[in-house]
């Protein structure tokens, strides 16, 4: 630690802020007891598809396809998911096959 | 009483996955904190007050280099930009929660907006209730999660590569769920087009913010068309 414990404890207070105002924003700016804009109401019916459609991105934005093991193991353990979902549509199988087939492909396949 | 028991009694199932991968995702940033020299209380209270992984990592950064919290607040900003879509999206379904209200802004971590926002919550449960337990529960492991590694880290060593692949698979069925629940598929298209066009320009570090502006763009453009979903 190069820091005084209270620098520290100002530049943790300041990510605290950040972050507090990233999730807080929206609800100060449209109050509950207010209905929001028109063009709010829409972005907050179609946003939730979008966003996860972001957040998967999001989770797999580090594998790299020309280096390593160029994302074969996620996209066979993504593909088995998608499979096993469609079939039985039980999130937690689903879940739990996935990433296990996940973790016995890094560990032991490549 | 019995609202709330059966609100948890709804809401922990959900919750499973993300105990593992919050278990262990805190056990490596708590060992990580520990590891560059920081007391067992810097992780219990960042895990704790930031709540958001990816950027309690950058902060272990941010503490070993120079001291500048202006910069800190922005980086912070920027890295949880994706927040602000979360609370649009969930300015309705928050209504009437009353003061569980401010905890649930609090702790809306992208595993429990996830859940929260897609979860079909059954008849007769409280849904504040159990949006609530969602959001608590998801804290919880990640503090404890930190706090254990921070303790633990150097002890635990069993074979848990790739469990971390627990929370994309977690958004991958979410999004499964939604794409079987609606015959639109406009709304989650655009999403995984706009994402993977800015990964594609701007790499794995700096995609996020270019692709909620296009997300925001592309859905202002078509607003005419997909406005009556």
């Amino acid at each position: 630690m190069i820091m005084s414990p209270l620098q520290s404890v100002i530049m943790i207070a300041a990510v605290v802020l950040g972050t507090l105002t990233t999730r807080f924003l929206p609800f100060l700016l449209f109050p509950a007891n207010r209905t929001p804009p028109k063009v709010v109401q829409y972005l907050g019916k179609v946003l939730p598809y979008a966003v996860m459609g972001l957040l998967v991105v999001y989770s797999l934005k580090d594998i790299s396809l020309f280096s390593g093991t160029h994302g074969i193991p996620e996209a066979i353990a993504l593909l088995a998911i998608i499979l096993v979902h469609l079939w039985k549509k039980n999130m937690l199988l689903s879940i739990a096959l996935g990433t296990i087939l996940y973790m016995v492909l890094v560990q032991f396949v490549f | 009483m019995d609202t709330k028991k059966s609100a948890f009694k709804a809401a922990f199932p959900y919750t499973v996955p993300i105990c593992a991968g919050f278990l262990f995702l805190g056990i490596s940033y708590g060992f990580l904190m520990s590891s560059k020299g920081f007391a067992i209380i810097y992780p219990l209270c960042m895990s704790l007050l930031i709540f958001a992984g990816s950027m309690e990592f950058v902060t272990v950064n941010l503490l070993l280099s120079t001291f500048q919290p202006i910069s800190a607040f922005l980086l912070a900003l920027m890295v949880n930009a994706r927040h602000i879509f979360y609370g649009i999206s969930m300015l309705e379904k928050f209504k009437g929660t009353g003061k569980k209200k401010w905890y649930l802004i609090f702790g809306m971590c992208d595993e429990s907006f996830s859940i929260n926002c897609f979860a079909k919550i059954p008849e007769g449960i409280d849904q504040g209730w159990f949006l609530f337990f969602v959001t608590l529960l998801n804290h919880i492991y990640w503090v404890s999660g930190a706090t254990i590694g921070a303790i633990l880290g150097n002890i635990i060593t069993f074979h848990t590569e790739g469990i971390e692949f627990v929370l994309t698979a977690l958004f991958l069925v979410i999004f499964l769920n939604q794409w079987m629940e609606t015959k639109r598929h406009t709304p989650a298209l655009i999403g995984v087009a706009a994402s993977l066009v800015s990964l594609l320009i701007f790499g794995p570090d700096n995609f996020m913010i270019p692709a909620m502006l296009l997300i925001l763009a592309v859905f202002l453009a078509i607003r005419k068309r997909v406005d009556n979903l």
